[in-house]
């Protein structure tokens, strides 16, 4: 680890000032940024955490109905205080890494880093969430632009992501044994005016929707309506854990038992 | 029954936990040494490279900087040594390489340590490390180890084969082996990979050195399983310090699973370097450092011949091994693919001809080396790979061919074919006692609905045996070893009554502090409670040669009984003066000397007190004071046995495969303690699982680590585990040691990876799915693309 300056602001627009300094950086809950710092493979000049900014943390409902998080809420909080109004987001944030991780690692920090193997994305996406910084909104289908690439500016906050709670929904996570991160994750989320069905781990661009079959689920919400589909490896990774094929076939796999765990 | 506590067979809990448990224990790094300084290592992130010029002036004007090392400063000095000299097939001896402290002339894999940093601070040694100018001239690398043999770039330009033996076993028994293949009614070949293992100790290694101009000693402070095997590697081949004037102290361990046996250069560095500064520096590896640079495990590629005749009976195993050694000889990485794999390739069986050629192979690569087994994980992988084709390929059962071709309880001593000499042993007793604990009576009705959930079930079986008690000096000694491999024990009874028990052996995890008193106090009759053991430190113990191979009980440990005898031989003497009587009218029970046949008795207690207040003591026949020593060298290696099996639930959608359920039954001879045994097995299973099921070590092309990390290196998490089960009812006493004990300390790892592969080969199968083999480890992606190949 270099050494750098540490910055607690308390409020949004406090961070947003601070991280005008040239090389800072925004710390969430330091699950990646951390670990990078300690192997020496970043060098901000100060780091501007964003933990201690209480207008974003936790978890409430708006007025049309949606689930909306804060963006400095952690993994755990999303847990424990979605797993009624939001169970396939409870879910989902229940079963990223390990309790420790969750204590920590907060949603806005991972949706900002944009893992292309990291759970999240999938649920934002696969909700058509919306997503609030301090500048403005963004829909889920414009915030993704591939791996660790956001359609945030430098210097931009997530400050609070707005779910649609669906009719049904659930996340099916097939692990990469070493880093527990999604080999291929399927989100499935079923709304009143169609399903949507994001998929994270498996293509070299990031999470991506499965619009086949978001269309043949939209007609027939059943594990069985997607069995003449078919994902090409094109794209999809490969690597020591999985061959591109493997993964293709694991998004149809992962994507039937989604849509029969859906609840 | 269970007995009481502190006794010989007792599961007393382990005393070492209490300070592990609460965060008390004290590790290398975790001794601060005032005025340390910190020691950082340059290393290389090319496989193979050329040293052109290190320009290292920036680095020492930087803040802290007090001193930086290059090659250059160790050129004069020795080379870290092959423990055992193995000769080819043809007579000509193993190429050895000079394996410097730090690399000069070339780098030779990702990690090799060409130049270190001395500063104030960690963070500002690291800073100098950057600050370096090195100009290192990338040349091709070679990681394959046929590529190697085939014309590869050479990793040391003098050895132009890149082979480093071509190793023959049994050379006469070859002839027969062939023509015994020839012949054969059957013959199955099985070609297969023993996947490459990092080593992964909880506790990165740590190395602390201290030097004192006013005596000119030093003393360093290591992560090491043998401290003075260490402190001999030192002195006596790199360093040349007078063995007197180093004293090597491994302080609490955690964790070795044999990569801390070996001597590292970065011991040497820091000796060399406290001198130099005169300050104590110390130094403490990165996880990325482990991964790199700590020596390796396994990494054979094999192929494999059974042949048997029309009812099954074996009539030959014949073996060609590729073993990769790495980049340097690691001291035991030559003995490792030979003298503990070759020997074993009989296994339990009464098959008459073994061959096994091994051909070890230099890479652009980490050293490899032992690996909890050490070579016997090896041969147990490879035989019980094959017998399982074979049998499929025979319409047979696969327990009732190991069963046919069992050494029979009435056939001990058996010489086996591959050269070892068999005590005692009861495999039908093991693979009875496995059958009845894992229900195989209940299998099929398990099978059924496992297939009603959509899974595919499978079962494996494997009997191993192992060569553990490492080892007879004189066999060892004749088979290449450069080294004696007795161990030592000093008893010292206190005036008080309590005893400091100070062993060679070195506890890293195994529960020597709690094992060895059950021993000395079940034989003294005195409370367990009242004696400690010391160990790791060379000015405290005798020289021992520390543990490994399943070798602190059967060897260390008889030194413990033979010196306490000791003991109780003079005690008898002094209490017999107490009690003025003959010597031999005197017995010892139960802590106490009594004339026999009368009421007249002295406790040990009071004998341990006058031996240090001996007024009214006979000088002139007895020494005051009650303290012994006594070495021990086996007679033969220890023969542990075990009978294991799983089942395995089989996804055939993801390719995921389930441990079900687990057992294991061993042979470790008489048990001191159950619970420890017990604690060992499951350990072993676990890093055996690990193997099988999730670790692998992997090298691009260019000699990159791949997997360097937790992000992509899978260790085995609980989840990961079944529930085990463990029994080690079924006794066969080893016949020549005191405690009739064998070790069991590696079994775990080595019984079961092949238990694992055969289920899952016989879930698959039943299944209708055309495998016969998947190499290791078996991730859900492998077996996926097995079964839709």
């Amino acid at each position: 680890m270099y050494a750098f300056d540490i910055e607690r602001p308390s409020t949004i627009a406090d961070a947003v000032s601070a991280l005008k300094a040239e090389d800072s950086q925004a710390l969430g809950g330091g699950q990646t940024l951390i670990p990078t710092l300690k192997q020496r493979l970043a060098m901000p000049s100060a780091l501007v955490s964003l933990g201690g900014i209480g207008e974003m943390q936790g978890v409430c409902m708006s007025d049309d109905g949606a689930v909306c998080v804060g963006g400095a809420t952690t993994h755990a909080t999303v847990a424990s205080e979605t797993a009624n109004s939001y169970s396939g987001l409870s879910g989902l944030a229940s079963h990223i890494g390990d309790p420790a991780v969750r204590n920590r690692g907060t949603i806005g920090g991972s949706l900002a880093n944009n893992d292309p193997s990291a759970c999240y994305p999938a649920a934002v996406l696969g909700s058509g969430a919306e997503i609030i910084t301090n500048a403005r909104s963004i829909a889920a289908d414009d915030f993704f632009e591939g791996m660790f690439a956001t359609a945030l500016d430098e210097g931009e906050i997530i400050t609070e992501v707005r779910f649609p709670v669906p009719e049904k929904a659930n996340y099916q996570k097939f692990v990469q044994p070493a880093s527990r991160f999604a080999l291929v994750g399927v989100f499935v989320a079923k709304y009143a005016d169609g399903v949507r069905v994001a998929v994270t781990g498996a293509s070299e661009d990031g999470v991506f929707r499965w619009s086949e079959a978001e269309t043949a689920l939209s007609s027939d919400f059943s594990a069985s309506a997607i069995n003449g589909l078919t994902v090409s490896a094109d794209g999809m990774i490969g690597d020591l854990h999985g061959t591109s094929e493997y993964r293709a076939h694991l998004v149809k796999v992962m994507t039937g038992r989604a849509v029969a765990a859906a609840s | 029954m269970p007995k009481d506590s502190g006794v010989i067979g007792a599961s007393d809990k382990r005393r070492e936990d209490v300070r592990f448990l609460t965060g008390r224990g004290q590790y290398t790094d975790d001794i601060q040494i005032a005025g340390q300084a910190y020691a950082a290592f340059a290393r290389s992130d090319v496989a193979h490279g050329e040293i052109v010029s290190i320009d290292a002036n920036a680095a020492k004007a930087m803040p802290g900087v007090l001193e930086v090392f290059t090659g250059e400063d160790f050129a004069e000095v020795g080379g870290n040594p092959a423990g055992w000299l193995i000769n080819s097939r043809d007579g000509e001896p193993m190429k050895e390489p000079k394996r410097p402290v730090l690399a000069h002339g070339k780098v030779r894999h990702v990690g090799d340590a060409y130049a270190a940093v001395i500063a104030e601070t960690p963070e500002q040694a690291r800073d100098a490390v950057e600050a370096l100018n090195a100009e290192i001239k990338e040349l091709p690398a070679v990681v394959d180890m046929k590529a190697a043999l085939d014309g590869g770039p050479l990793v040391h330009d003098e050895i132009e084969t890149n082979q480093c033996f071509d190793w023959g076993w049994i050379e006469d028994n070859r002839a027969a082996t062939d023509e015994a293949i020839k012949n054969a009614h059957h013959v199955t070949t099985l070609e297969l990979v023993n996947n490459r293992l990092v080593p992964n100790a909880m506790e990165p290694r740590a190395s602390t050195g201290i030097y004192d101009p006013g005596t000119d000693e030093y003393k360093l402070y290591t992560t090491s399983q043998n401290p003075h095997l260490t402190r001999l590697l030192i002195c006596a081949f790199v360093m040349g310090i007078p063995e007197n004037k180093l004293t090597v102290i491994a302080p609490d361990v955690g964790g070795g699973f044999g990569s801390k046996i070996y001597h590292y250069g970065e011991e040497a560095l820091v000796l060399a370097a406290a001198k130099k500064v005169g300050r104590p520096v110390r130094w403490t590896a990165s996880r990325s450092e482990a991964f790199l640079t700590d020596a390796h495990g396994r990494d054979h590629v094999t192929k494999i011949e059974l042949a048997v005749d029309a009812e099954g009976n074996f009539q030959a195993f014949r073996t060609e091994t590729y073993a990769n050694v790495g980049a340097y000889l690691s001291n035991f990485s030559t003995a490792t693919p030979t003298f503990l794999h070759g020997t074993l390739m009989a296994g339990n069986y009464t098959v008459p001809n073994v061959y096994v050629n091994v051909k070890a192979v230099f890479t652009n690569t980490a050293p490899v080396d032992a690996y909890r087994g050490a070579g016997r994980p090896e041969a147990t992988y490879s035989l019980e790979r094959v017998i399982d084709k074979c049998a499929r390929e025979m319409g047979m059962d696969p327990v009732e061919m190991r069963r046919k071709n069992f050494i029979k309880p009435d056939q001990y001593p058996y010489a086996g074919a591959a050269g070892l000499e068999y005590d005692t042993g009861n495999y039908d007793a093991l693979m009875d006692k496995m059958e009845e604990l894992a229900d195989f009576a209940g299998f099929e009705a398990r099978r059924k609905a496992s297939e009603a959930k959509g899974l595919l079930r499978g079962r494996g079986v494997n009997a191993y045996i192992e060569a553990c008690g490492i080892a007879p000096s004189n066999l060892v000694g004749i088979l290449g070893s450069r080294v004696g491999l007795y161990d030592a024990a000093t008893v010292r009874v206190n005036a008080t009554g309590t005893l400091s028990v100070m062993v060679g052996a070195h506890s890293h995890g195994q529960g020597h502090e709690t094992v060895f008193p059950q021993v000395v106090a079940d034989m003294l009759g005195i409370d367990a409670g009242s004696i400690d053991i010391v160990h790791g430190d060379t000015s405290k113990i005798p020289f021992g040669m520390g543990s490994y191979g399943s070798r602190s009980l059967a060897v260390c440990g008889s030194a413990v009984v033979r010196a306490t005898e000791k003991i109780i031989a003079k005690a008898r003497k002094i209490a017999a003066h107490m009690l003025e009587a003959a010597e031999g009218d005197v017995t010892f029970e139960d802590g106490n000397f009594t004339v026999a046949g009368t009421d007249k008795s002295v406790s040990f207690g009071e004998v341990a007190f006058k031996a240090y207040v001996p007024h009214n003591f006979p000088l002139e026949d007895i020494e005051p004071g009650l303290e012994e020593t006594a070495f021990y060298d086996p007679a033969n290696f220890t023969y542990p046995s075990g009978a294991y099996t799983c089942e395995v639930e089989v996804d055939p959608e993801t390719g995921k495969v389930t441990i079900d359920s687990f057992t294991a039954v061993d042979d470790f001879g008489n048990v001191m303690n159950p619970m420890v045994v017990s604690g060992q097995v499951h350990g072993g299973l676990g890093q055996g699982i690990g193997q099988a099921m999730l670790e692998n070590t992997i090298y691009d092309e260019n000699g990159q680590l791949n997997s360097a990390s937790y992000m992509d290196y899978t260790m085995p998490r609980a989840d990961d585990l079944p529930f085990y089960t463990v029994d080690h009812s079924c006794v066969t006493p080893c016949t020549h040691n005191p405690l009739g004990v064998k070790g069991c300390g590696e079994a775990g790892a080595i019984g079961s990876p092949p238990t694992i592969v055969n289920a899952v080969i016989d879930a698959l199968q039943s299944g209708g799915k055309d495998v016969t083999h998947i190499d290791m480890p078996l991730t859900p992606a492998r077996v996926w693309s097995a079964m839709n190949s």
